[in-house]
């Protein structure tokens, strides 16, 4: 077996690094959503919705650009939407930095491993197929 | 009811279920399906896909405060997640073809098993240190800090431990729940792993794990922001909480509670499910 390289990060410094990724990741989207909120609140709180039967989103808030051009029109439910997509793409940006230090620590086997696990990940949030 | 009504009464409960479950180390995301269906008549669509981002939420969230300890195992996590995210999306192809009566016994089973499993007593194992094979061709022998300084552990069953966590997705993207219990049954039970390094680790995937069928349950409508709102923000303000409060709280008498509201709760989706009531 080949000694591996001496790594430019460790794994712990790459660990600490990542996990106040996420604290931010987390912090900024509740940010996000508790503004949507609050607008949402004031302008459609008095509203009688109907959660019991399943009607699907419309498609306005399915897609990353009608999101970004709700915002942009400063539509609450919008703002919300795009609070839970910073926070779902919070993991994936973990994943992201994980494979960056596999790259630099010259681990190919685990460039490899990180590569699968990011692309389905990606697959998953941009076509939203399964 | 207003939206108004709904967010605030969504959000006690949630930041209830948050705590209960930060308190009691069995997550808050296994009571949020059941309790915005049961209680507040919600679709089971709808719940999971909130559930979903209360999941990421609160795994994001403790994350930075297991990794700074020094448990989690990368490597594990990274590796297996393969498992995770590949039954993770072929359970999201899944939910969007299984009866909602189905899904509603598969999770009313899911909160039996969990509970049952809860109060067991955990048959300990002792700590591994001879390599196998795939364990050092993979680099997953690891150390994690003990009283006495560090301890290295070795890693064994790599390939059965990838199939249950392929199980583990498929149950999580199908229920909304981080199915932690799988998880940590697959790495203390199958691979072997302390059980400190177990637990943090399978935090660091359900995070993960739960972004992949969450990205895939926005583009077909799951997602609904006014009742994801309070979800997100009770479930974590609540994780939070119960995190700070862990050391003094006496955590045996709210477990016990947990255990029944889990039981009560578990019993009624087995019997809507059953019904065709959801």
């Amino acid at each position: 077996m080949i000694e591996p390289r001496e790594p430019l990060l460790t794994d712990h410094a790459v660990e600490q690094f990542v996990g106040r990724l996420l604290q931010i990741g987390v912090g900024l989207s509740a940010a996000v959503v508790i503004v949507g909120g609050v607008m949402l609140l004031v302008h459609h709180g008095s509203e009688v919705p109907n959660y019991a039967t399943f009607a699907g989103e419309p498609e306005s808030i399915r897609s990353l650009c009608g999101i970004v051009q709700g915002v942009l029109a400063a539509d609450s439910r919008s703002i919300i939407q795009f609070g839970l997509l910073l926070l779902i793409a919070t993991p994936i940006l973990r994943v992201a930095f994980t494979w960056i230090a596999f790259v630099l620590q010259r681990d190919r086997v685990y460039v490899f491993i990180t590569s699968i696990v990011l692309i389905l990940l990606l697959y998953g949030l941009i076509y939203g197929r399964a | 009811m207003t939206i108004l009504t709904i967010t605030i009464l969504v959000l006690l409960g949630a930041f209830a279920a948050g705590l209960l479950g930060s308190l009691t180390g069995l997550g808050g995301g296994l009571i949020i399906v059941p309790m915005l269906t049961l209680l507040f008549k919600v679709d089971l669509r709808y719940a999971i896909g909130a559930s979903l981002v209360s999941v990421i939420a609160t795994s994001s969230g403790a994350a930075a405060a297991y990794v700074r300890e020094g448990y989690t195992n990368v490597r594990v996590g990274i590796l297996l997640e393969v498992g995770t995210v590949i039954g993770a999306l072929v359970g999201a192809a899944l939910a969007g073809i299984t009866p909602t009566n189905v899904l509603a016994i598969l999770l009313g089973a899911v909160l039996l098993i969990t509970t049952y499993r809860a109060l067991r007593p955990r048959p300990a194992h002792a700590i591994l240190t001879t390599p196998d094979k795939w364990s050092e061709r993979l680099r997953l022998d690891s150390t994690y800090p003990t009283a006495t300084g560090k301890q290295a552990y070795s890693v064994t069953n790599v390939p059965a431990g990838l199939g249950l966590m392929f199980l583990a997705g498929i149950l999580s993207a199908l229920l909304g729940i981080g199915s932690g219990v799988v998880k940590v049954l697959a790495m203390d039970q199958m691979m072997r792993l302390p059980f400190k390094v177990s637990t943090t680790t399978s935090n660091f995937m359900i995070g993960v794990t739960a972004a992949a069928s969450a990205g895939v349950y926005l583009h077909r409508g799951y997602i609904d922001p006014t009742i994801a709102l309070p979800v997100m923000l009770g479930v974590l303000g609540g994780a939070l909480l119960g995190a700070r409060i862990l050391n003094r709280a006496n955590v045996k008498w709210l477990r016990t509670l947990f255990t029944v509201v889990v039981i009560v709760m578990g019993v009624q989706m087995l019997y809507k499910g059953i019904m065709g009531s959801i």
